[in-house]
């Protein structure tokens, strides 16, 4: 399983935390995808604590953390 | 008329007092720095109001700020400088008459200007540190852009409702773009009252620390949730 952490605005509807089966996708863009995120709606995407990009692989066990971009003031 | 009294006895006494309650949680020798520094609030806003109002009490010595905006009524639930009887003021020049106000031993450069390519390096120029208020990705990214060529830290922080976040972004670490990558856009433009108080906070608290030579964690992001009181610390 991959976890996925919602930040701020994205756990609306969505919740805090979900669980999607790893042999369903391949990549952090298909999990947004399966997830309806657009890509331009994501500011910060990091696996595993690390700063990611959509294309990058995922895989069993990666915890995947979600943050919209936040930049009023 | 005794003399005890008198306006000018009382004013010298408001000096001598005035920051009396910083000590303890900074020592002599860190007011007297922070006396000596220079810094930019890039923005009157939400956050460049309280930024400013926290900078002027703790006693930084010169303080500069920019923003080209007026006050609107939809300015009122959030921005510290804004009431009815001031919409349509420059924000800039309201924040300098809040700066005599408040405290006239600061020195204070409001500039009535949107910051931009034209104007960011001068605005900048002899700064110790720029706080970041602006409103939008791109005047952000300038405003950095120029701070790295400069080699002048950049404190950032940034709402939305219920969030906020700051960092410490120092000279050529990407930071910006690692927050801000190609493509992203600001969907919404919500905003509590405590929201930009709370981010300003951050930012000061990051401000002083840096100002005064003390322990910061550069490259790192301060994410603030206050809907669910969780914070994390990114990257």
């Amino acid at each position: 399983m991959i976890e996925v952490r919602f930040f701020a605005t994205l756990r609306q509807g969505r919740g805090k935390v979900a669980e999607i089966d790893a042999e369903e996708i391949s990549t952090a863009g298909e999990l947004l995808r399966r997830f309806d995120i657009p890509a331009e709606e994501v500011s910060i995407l990091l696996i595993n604590g690390f700063h990611s990009k959509p294309e990058d692989p995922v895989k069993d066990g990666d915890v995947v953390s979600l943050f919209p971009p936040v930049g009023g003031g | 008329m005794s003399f005890r009294s008198s306006p000018r006895w009382a004013v010298a006494e408001t000096m001598e007092k005035r920051y009396i309650r910083n000590l303890g949680a900074l020592s002599e020798e860190e007011c007297s720095l922070l006396q000596k520094k220079t810094v930019l609030v890039a923005g009157c806003g939400g956050l460049g109001g309280y930024l400013i109002e926290m900078l002027l009490r703790l006693g930084v010595g010169e303080i500069r700020t920019a923003d080209g905006d007026r006050f609107e009524a939809s300015n009122l639930n959030r921005q510290l400088l804004s009431s009815p009887a001031l919409l349509g003021r420059s924000k800039a020049e309201i924040a300098a008459e809040r700066a005599a106000a408040v405290n006239p031993d600061v020195r204070f450069l409001a500039v009535p200007e949107f910051i931009t390519e034209a104007n960011v390096m001068r605005l900048i120029q002899g700064c110790d540190a720029v706080l970041d208020a602006l409103d939008n990705i791109a005047s952000r990214k300038l405003l950095a852009k120029a701070c790295a060529e400069a080699r002048i830290p950049l404190i950032h922080g940034a709402i939305c409702g219920w969030s906020a976040q700051a960092a410490v972004v120092l000279p050529g670490d990407g930071m910006m773009d690692r927050i801000y990558p190609k493509g992203a856009a600001l969907k919404s433009k919500a905003s509590l009252s405590f929201t930009p108080p709370f981010c300003a906070a951050l930012q000061t608290a990051l401000c002083v620390r840096l100002l005064t030579g003390r322990e910061i964690e550069a490259g790192k992001l301060y994410v603030a949730d206050l809907l669910d009181m969780e914070m994390e610390r990114l990257f």
